[in-house]
């Protein structure tokens, strides 16, 4: 036994490393995916037997108004959350010195991605609070009348993005420094010397660069888009009258909260949301690996 | 002395069925409650102190879980580590674990201590297929809750009528005090004011046909009570971004003077009495009338004890519930929890003027309603509250939001 | 470097950055130096509707009565309850994992190392109902070790994308040269890699700790009670209690916030080693 694990050690020591790993991972993350489809075309509240209602759950999506809001919602997310990335880099440069202290400074700009979404969101809902936040107050010194952005339907969801997009601009601008911090100096000195400077520098010889660093932060911010369930839920719980509500809020609201407990209709909400985020994970599977070819 | 009879009895059965084997060791009983809240707690803790010197055999073992998160643990723990009892609430919300099979009948003891009788108006909210699912120990009147100096401040009568409280709130509002406030950021709060609406223009029954289903949204009644709600909104009565507030940064607003009057159940007077309200300021009215004529009906949210089908030790957890639906249970019960008992035979602290009222109110009713949320289904009650609140802020929405309901009346109750 | 050195800029552009600098950072911070002041608010000036101007007096009894009226120690407890197990969980699972996918070439190589990559981005929601019903079935439902599992499991995916990365850029000769020696593969991961992983360890166990102190969705899909809630549900559901009570909401933020923001502070280096790798090549 041990002879033959002598002479077929490297063929064997891959798996052992891998078992314990894997199998949690298999258990936990890969079966759950599929289990997850599958109760997608079950009517369950969770306490009785589930009944197949087919493509029941999904021929109601179509026909309801909340989804077509959380799906709005989504796409808004997705479309403003990617202001991470100018932002990101614009303070990035703009920190991307070396005076007395800048270090500190680097790090107390950095620090909004290191506190929980839920302090985060608490800060905003205080920030926001009608009559006695301090936008609300701002806006009331400056228009005459205070506007409640979270009870606004027009304008909750810019509310909340907007404190998400706090702590994800402060990751996305960690990762350009980084990336700022190994830009070739003898390139910048070439193109300096072509006379490039200002925004043509950048567009030019910086940026094509720092494209590894922008690639880690469109891959973040896209995720983190996808992901805003924590500040939803915190800061409006999906109202008013659910018009902040996303995917990943509402898949919870159904299947979960107080008022809900269809896990099948959840499911289904939950499996689509998956299908837009595979959208976006193939491309980065697609990249990766072509990387890994060329390596 | 009946009760002690009784108790004996039950005694010796459970004695009989424990087969004696263990009569030195005591019998657990296993209660999950979500009575996190600091009078609730003290109210269950006295209540087992109580009923475990009654029964010096029988072990009480108590679970305590947070409030909210019990609404989630019961479908948990039910299925899954069933205790002897656990608290609930009645009417609809009861009905989904009654329907799997969760909870046991236990009509015998209502039979058996004459609960028909006693707990009568919460007969119908226990009853399901014509059967008893629990038992009820507390309820709480909803009503106007108003600040009596703001009254003084501008003028103006307590009304009788709505017409008389629509014509006072033009005189609040001239003052820029806003007539009715709420904070619904957690939705519930503005089925209230719904609820009291519907019951006043269209009465009882059509109210709990609505909630239960059987009339449509669309229909034209109900369309009557969102016109009266319309008296309040268009003039802009009500408090403005009411939706990004919770009830009790509405209940500071009254106490400071800025409302004059609040929809609430009355749990939120030691909300107000902390603010600074006192007796004398601070005022308790039965909701208006709207159509003349109906029998007026109120709004009672009923707390529950059930015995999940899983229950190990059934005999003792029947024991408990015949004791909970005591007469003197309830009144030292509610007594801590500064709420109404549901035995008609119990009594309320005198001294207490809300309590009073409360108890006057609610067993004068003509009928008891859960609460929309409690008497709804609750996918229905969530739609419900969103489109309500909605309603308020966005008032010429109201039919587009009337098909809506209606669309997932459909869906729901099929 | 990019932009050009400040240093070789005028003097009034260089006094310029120097004074835009401090301000850009207050604005910057506005939400939390907003949430630390009203922290330190005593009750009566928030009652008194001083929101913004200086607090009539410095209240410290604000984060003492934070500790006395609610369960957050226990919140707190739990949090390192369940982020503690779940470091060294997912680090040693990953170390495994990772070194198998660095080193030895075989079929289905790159397919697992996708597969765990591709699992790591997959919404929550799609794991929701069948973890929970899992944790169930194993009696671990509302219990930190539920939780910690769960969290082990899930994070071994960006984990082993971390660490395989990461071995792969060691220099593979060493491993070569014991072979040569008759070293055997456990003895080769033992003594000859782990030792060398030690930055990359570091640089993890800090951001797996703050991502998993910082959870809260699953915090609240998994526990329900003060007993095991970890702080950031516990925070939710105190927010519930303390409606208009900003100055204790305030401090119980800053007290949540503590743990990761000390971590980070302490162990910078390795946070921004571990959060960037990649960003560069």
């Amino acid at each position: 036994m041990q002879a033959f694990f002598k002479t077929h050690q490297r063929r064997l020591a891959p798996w052992l490393f891998l078992a314990p790993g894997a199998a949690f991972f298999l258990f936990y993350v890969i079966a759950p995916i599929f289990e997850s489809m599958a109760l997608s075309f079950y009517d369950w509240d969770g306490l009785g037997e589930a009944t197949w209602v087919g493509i029941g759950n999904y021929i109601e999506l179509l026909d309801d108004d909340a989804f077509y809001i959380s799906l709005k919602n989504n796409l808004l997310w997705l479309v403003l959350y990617m202001l991470a990335i100018p932002f990101g880099l614009a303070i990035a440069i703009f920190l991307n010195q070396t005076v007395w202290g800048i270090r500190a400074y680097k790090s107390l700009f950095f620090f909004p991605f290191v506190i929980s979404q839920v302090v985060v969101g608490l800060m905003f809902s205080w920030f926001y609070a009608p009559n006695f936040g301090l936008l609300y107050t701002l806006i009331e010194a400056v228009t005459g009348k205070g506007v409640a952005i979270l009870a606004d339907e027009d304008y909750v969801t810019y509310g909340i993005i907007a404190a998400g997009l706090w702590p994800q601009i402060a990751y996305v601008m960690i990762l350009y420094l980084t990336g700022l911090n190994n830009v070739a100096p003898d390139q910048i000195e070439a193109a300096r010397l072509d006379g490039a400077k200002g925004w043509k520098m950048l567009w030019y010889v910086i940026l094509p660069q720092l494209r590894p660093a922008t690639f880690i932060a469109v891959v973040v911010t896209v995720i983190g888009a996808l992901r805003s369930f924590d500040l939803v839920s915190i800061m409006t719980d999906g109202g008013p009258y659910g018009s902040s509500r996303v995917l990943s809020f509402y898949m919870y609201e159904q299947a979960l909260s107080e008022y809900g407990f269809r896990m099948g209709y959840g499911a289904a909400i939950a499996v689509v949301l998956f299908a837009i985020m595979m959208v976006f994970i193939t491309g980065f599977i697609w990249k990766m690996w072509r990387d890994e070819k060329d390596h | 002395m009946i009760y002690k009879l009784l108790g004996g009895t039950a005694l010796a059965v459970a004695v009989l069925m424990s087969s004696g084997s263990a009569m030195a060791e005591k019998r657990k009983l296993v209660f999950n409650t979500d009575t996190s809240d600091p009078a609730p707690k003290a109210a269950m803790e006295e209540l087992i102190t109580l009923f475990e010197a009654e029964n010096p055999d029988v072990d009480v073992v108590v679970n305590m879980f947070d409030h909210e998160g019990y609404k989630t643990a019961i479908r948990n723990f039910l299925t899954a580590d069933a205790p002897d009892v656990a608290n609930w609430y009645a009417g609809n919300r009861m009905a989904p674990f009654v329907k799997a099979g969760q909870f046991t009948d236990v009509s015998d003891v209502w039979a058996e201590n004459g609960l028909a009788d006693k707990l009568s108006s919460s007969l119908a909210s226990m009853t399901i297929d014509g059967k008893q699912w629990g038992v009820p120990y507390t309820y709480y009147q909803w009503g106007i809750y108003y600040n009596k100096d703001v009254y003084k401040q501008v003028g103006v009568d307590v009304p009788k009528t709505w017409d008389e409280f629509i014509a006072n709130c033009a005189k609040f509002k001239a003052a820029g005090i806003d007539c009715v406030t709420t904070g619904s950021k957690a939705l519930w709060p503005i089925a209230g004011i719904f609820d009291y609406l519907n019951l006043r223009t269209n009465g009882y029954d059509f109210h709990m046909q609505l909630t239960a289903g059987e009339v449509p949204w669309t229909d034209d009644r109900v369309k009557a009570t969102f016109t009266e709600w319309e008296k309040l909104v268009g003039p802009g009565y009500m408090t403005a971004n009411h939706a990004a507030i919770d009830w009790q940064d509405a209940a500071a607003l009254l106490v400071q003077g800025k409302a004059a009057n609040y929809v609430m159940g009355n749990f939120a007077v030691a909300v107000f009495k902390d603010g600074g309200m006192t007796n004398d300021s601070l005022g308790f009215m039965v909701f208006p009338e709207i159509s003349a004529g109906i029998p007026r009906a109120e709004e009672a949210p009923t707390d529950t004890i059930h015995i999940p089908a899983g229950a190990k030790n059934v005999a003792d957890a029947k024991k408990f519930l015949a004791f909970v639906a005591r007469a003197d249970v309830q009144t030292a019960l509610n007594k801590t929890l500064g709420q109404l008992p549901v035995n008609k035979e119990s009594a309320v602290d005198a001294d207490d003027p809300f309590l009073t009222a409360g108890f006057e109110t609610v067993s004068s009713a003509a009928g008891l309603a859960q609460f929309f949320d409690r008497d709804a289904p609750a996918e229905m009650a969530k739609a419900g509250m969103e489109g309500f609140q909605e309603f308020t802020i966005k008032p010429d929405r109201r039919d587009a939001i009337l098909e809506r309901l209606e669309k997932m009346r459909q869906r729901i109750y099929k | 470097m990019f932009p050009r050195p400040i240093q070789q800029s005028s003097r009034q552009a260089q006094i310029l950055y120097q004074v835009a600098l401090p301000i850009a950072l207050v604005v910057w911070l506005l939400p939390l130096l907003g949430v630390a002041v009203t922290s330190l608010r005593p009750s009566s000036d928030l009652a008194a509707g001083n929101y913004f101007g200086l607090p009539s007096a410095i209240a410290f009894d604000n984060y003492a009565a934070v500790f006395r009226n609610s369960p957050i120690a226990s919140y707190i407890l739990n949090s390192f309850k369940v982020t503690i197990p779940t470091v060294i969980g997912a680090v040693a699972l990953s170390c495994m994992t990772g070194f198998a996918l660095a080193v030895y070439k075989f079929r289905g190589n790159v397919l697992i190392f996708f597969l765990f990559v591709a699992g790591n981005f997959v919404p929550f929601q799609i794991l929701m109902v069948p973890v929970r019903d899992l944790t169930l079935q194993m009696g671990l439902y509302d219990t930190t070790l539920g939780l910690a599992l769960f969290h082990i499991a899930f994070q071994t995916g960006f984990c082993t994308l971390f660490m395989r990365n990461f071995i792969r850029a060691l220099p593979y000769e060493l491993i070569e040269a014991a072979r040569v020696e008759g070293v055997s593969e456990i003895r080769i991961f033992w003594y000859v890699v782990l030792p060398l992983m030690r930055p990359a360890i570091a640089a993890l166990s800090v951001l797996i700790f703050t991502f998993i102190w910082n959870d809260y969705f699953w915090a609240t899909v998994l526990t329900t009670g003060a007993a095991t809630q970890p702080v950031t549900a516990g925070l939710y559901s105190l927010n519930g209690q303390w409606v208009a009570a900003w100055h204790l909401v305030s401090a119980g933020s800053i007290i949540a916030a503590m743990p990761p923001v000390l971590m980070f502070f302490l162990m910078q280096k390795h946070f921004i080693a571990g959060l960037t790798l990649g960003a560069v090549k």
